[in-house]
């Protein structure tokens, strides 16, 4: 039995010890917001928080992650200053990999509040958008930064 | 997770009077997560038509019928609706159309996404559905008011009388509105008139999709839903000869092993047993005739044959002879290779097959197809067959398959487990699972008068046919050749006096199938990297070389000038950037792109910025057409810097993102949108914006270095081969 944290409540699972996190999240505890996308850590979809840090949680086990602090997309702040910028810029098409794009952002943010361009590049380089919204994830980024810095939430 | 709502059958019989006949049934996929009991919508007291419900409390349920993959479409053809409707706007919610006659595409006869129509195809379909609703509406407030109905306005939500200073809301009306009968032929508003189309609206979809809770196909979950993994052939063609289930069977929590006709299924508790349960199955291949396909021996096929004459798919004047005289002539070959879709959710399917009915939850772009294939395997008649579309987590084509088989996969695997199934593919079944687009191989011949304009040219084209053996061969493929293989060449708009465009299809056996711009996806890269190349040759500026030859062409000149203009073309090179410009018309719309690249001394290309002019006929929703520009360049960069798919041995060589790269953030240039206005019918907007993207940094790529490169994709090897002083 391995003992979750997620998104602040507790959760008992029975899986094989080499279970990705990810589908634990997925089809365990039945959090479809984090998506698989590509099973080798390689897009990003999968993004959560563990401790703080932006994880791709198919790359983890739920063993590793046991005991930890995780945080899905759905555990984010309904007025989350990302999810807002995110709307105000209309920047998902298919909106597939935007859970974790989000993710990925506020992990950005949190630890640079004020990122640069080349600090989105940085980070936001991990997440795979096979639609192309990346102009507006940049123009997002941003905007929340600022959305923050007039005392909204991420 | 459902709802469904049986429309009366009174408003089933207007529907039909409207719209052809059909059932008319909603599925609403309830992003609330919601359970049933809790879900909460007034009666739906006005049904005029298929598209349309509006409650007792004002709600008006929008029924789509085409697939929301990115897009835009549960936004932009809603905003074809509330212009005629009047609606209040945030009174709206979406629900994706079921399976029914009465939501077939408007020119295929079955339902369906795809070739940049939705807004093309449903234009006058939706508008109309949104005036006859309104004048419903308005007869209904003028009934119950006892006053002439042209006294009584819709706006907003509500009819008004304004003489009498009165006014009802739509859910107040929707009752008497029901007890009417629904216009033929409503007049529809003129585009001066327009308040909602062609201003920008925020997409209904993007709350849904920063949350988490827009549901696709593989987030469906059912009570007792197994999980499959599929083992398919290792090559195209081939089949299983034999396999021992004993390992996988060991696997805690796999439940089934079963043979289908596209491989072995591995059915389990979860995605991860079901993985590991794939990994320890035995499975003998017969690898049929596929099994020593190799990409460089395949070129050299393509080669031979583009020295053969074709099948003529164009022909004016006498090539043969305006070549012999020519001034100079230009010869040149292009090739381009197979491409993966690459979706970012990987192909699923939920299936749920019971002895008198069969459900199938799926983000696909071809529900009729879908359904019917369901319906042929399980016996049962087709109105047993219930189909919900989810969100595609795109779709570029994938996820419209003639012969559905990702569709019947999962409904075979159930119908052998008699459970409910969802098939998931991983990333590396998506790659290496076909469905590409095809190869193409280009052989030119130009011959130039002595004044440098193009007197003649010969483009032979070979590939294989993305509808040969489909059910779209018929409709596709005429005279031999497949339409798509040389459309945007065949129709050049270039006015060159002698034109020959000849056709091979080469031998079948990859899968192959359109993706996103189909034949326009390397057409472009050939037809306007060959005419820089004749622009060069020429000694003339790329950009006044293509204005003389399009003067026939206003609306292809029209976004070529204004892309020049907005990019500054011939200004920048003294920055230190280079230029590459290509123009393009599909889908009904028309694109010029002008590129901005520098080339580092290692080979690698970096785009830093595009422009982009569009003409797309009457506009809907401009935030969406940028989104979509943005998305086509982003779409294009990956097919003209990284994308490759290639055999050896039968095998695909690439597997996952590492070793089929998309473009990411950092590579992502500057895109700037310029939208012609209009008066003319809307064109698509979700194609076209693809096709300049590779010619235009091909063409950057050779004013910064001189070197030409015919070949896609443009790498670092590519430019070293073609001889880059590094």
């Amino acid at each position: 039995m391995i003992s979750l944290n997620i998104n602040s409540r507790n959760y008992q699972v029975e899986v094989e010890d080499d279970t990705p996190l990810l589908w634990v999240i997925r089809e365990h505890i039945q959090l479809t917001g984090t998506k698989f996308g590509c099973g080798i850590g390689e897009c990003g979809a999968c993004t959560v928080h563990i401790d703080g840090e932006a994880v791709s949680s198919c790359q983890v086990t739920a063993k590793e992650s046991a005991g930890k602090k995780i945080t899905t997309i759905e555990g984010l702040a309904e007025n989350d200053a990302l999810k807002n910028a995110w709307i105000e810029d209309d920047v998902p098409q298919c909106g597939y990999c935007h859970s974790g794009q989000i993710m990925q952002a506020a992990v950005l943010l949190a630890k640079n509040p004020q990122p640069s361009d080349g600090d989105i590049d940085e980070a936001m380089g991990a997440n795979l958008c096979r639609c192309g919204t990346y102009q507006r994830i940049r123009r997002a980024v941003h905007r929340a930064s600022d959305l923050m810095g007039q005392g909204g939430k991420s | 997770m459902k709802h469904i709502i049986n429309i009366s059958r009174r408003d089933f019989c207007k529907a039909g009077a409207l719209f052809g006949g059909g059932l008319v049934l909603g599925f609403h996929v309830d992003e609330t997560h919601a359970a049933p009991g809790q879900y909460t919508e007034a009666p739906t007291v006005f049904a005029p038509n298929a598209f349309i419900r509006i409650g007792s409390d004002d709600t008006v349920t929008i029924i789509v019928n085409k697939s929301e993959m990115g897009q835009g479409v549960y936004t932009s053809l809603p905003m074809l609706i509330a212009e005629e409707l009047e609606v209040d706007w945030r009174k709206i919610r979406i629900e994706a159309a079921p399976v029914d006659a009465a939501y077939n595409h408007t020119q295929w006869g079955v339902q369906g996404t795809g070739g940049s129509t939705s807004i093309r195809s449903c234009w006058d379909q939706f508008r109309q559905a949104g005036a006859a609703a309104r004048l419903m509406l308005e007869k209904a407030a003028a009934v119950a008011w006892n006053v002439a109905p042209d006294t009584c306005r819709a706006e907003n939500g509500f009819v008004t009388d304004t003489a009498n200073n009165k006014r009802l809301s739509f859910g107040e009306l929707a009752a008497g509105a029901a007890r009417l009968e629904a216009p033929r032929d409503p007049p529809l508003k003129k585009s001066h008139e327009f308040k909602v189309l062609g201003k920008s609206r925020k997409r209904l979809d993007t709350p849904d999709k920063t949350n988490g809770r827009a549901i696709f196909g593989i987030d469906i979950m059912l009570p007792g839903l197994l999980t499959a993994v599929v083992a398919r052939p290792p090559v195209f063609g081939g089949a299983v000869k034999s396999f021992d289930e004993a390992a996988a069977k060991k696997i805690a929590g796999v439940k089934a092993v079963v043979r289908i006709e596209r491989g072995i299924a591995v059915v389990a508790d979860h995605f991860w047993a079901a993985s590991r349960g794939r990994q320890a199955l035995q499975v003998s291949w017969d690898e049929g005739p596929l099994a020593g396909l190799d990409s460089v021996e395949q070129k050299k096929q393509y080669g031979q044959l583009a020295e053969q004459p074709g099948l003529i798919a164009a022909q004016r004047g006498d090539v043969a002879s305006a070549l012999a005289g020519a001034a100079k002539k230009v010869e040149a070959v292009y090739d381009v290779p197979y491409l993966a879709h690459a979706p970012m959710e990987p192909l699923n399917c939920v299936a749920d097959v019971r002895p008198d009915s069969c459900e199938i939850w799926v983000g696909t772009q071809l529900q009729t197809y879908d359904r019917d294939a369901a319906a042929g395997l399980t016996g049962l008649p087709k109105e047993k067959v219930q189909l919900h579309t989810t969100y595609l987590g795109g779709g570029f084509g994938r996820r419209a398959v003639g012969d559905s088989h990702f569709v019947k996969e999962a409904v075979q695997i159930s119908q052998a487990v008699k459970a409910p199934v969802k098939v998931i593919w991983t990333r590396e079944d998506d790659i290496q699972g076909g469905y590409y687009r095809p190869a193409a191989y280009n052989k030119l011949i130009a011959g130039l008068d002595d004044k440098g304009a193009p007197l003649a040219l010969r483009h032979t084209v070979v590939s294989q046919s993305i509808a040969k053996g489909t059910p779209f061969e018929g409709g596709m493929i005429k005279d031999g050749i497949d339409n798509t293989a040389v459309e945007g060449v065949a129709d050049s708009p270039y006015e060159i006096p002698h034109l020959l465009v000849d056709y091979h299809m080469a031998p079948a056996g990859v899968p192959v199938l359109w993706w996103r711009s189909v034949g326009h996806s390397y057409t472009a890269f050939v037809k306007e990297g060959f005419m820089d190349e004749l622009a060069v040759t020429a000694g003339q500026d790329p950009y006044d070389y293509r204005r003389k030859l399009l003067t026939a062409h206003p609306r292809l000149l029209g976004v070529l000038d204004l892309a020049a203009e907005k990019a500054g073309w011939g200004k920048a090179a003294s920055k230190g950037i280079s230029q590459g410009i290509a123009v393009h018309e599909s889908f009904g719309s028309f694109i010029a792109q002008v590129a901005e690249v520098t080339v580092a001394k290692s080979g690698r290309i970096r785009v830093h910025r595009v422009v982009c002019a569009i003409d797309c006929g009457q506009v809907v929703n401009p935030d969406t057409i940028e989104a979509q520009m943005e998305s086509a360049v982003a779409f294009g960069l990956t097919a003209a810097l990284y994308g490759r798919i290639t055999f050896k041995n039968g095998r695909v060589e690439q597997s996952n993102f590492h070793d089929y790269p998309l473009l990411r953030l950092p590579e992502m240039p500057r895109v700037e949108v310029h939208i012609m206005k209009s008066t003319a019918p809307p064109g698509g907007v979700g194609e076209p914006g693809v096709p300049p993207v590779a010619p235009a940094v091909a063409n950057a790529v050779h004013a910064a270095t001189g070197l030409r490169l015919r070949t896609l994709p443009m790498d670092p090897a590519a430019l070293q081969a073609a001889g880059l002083k590094g």
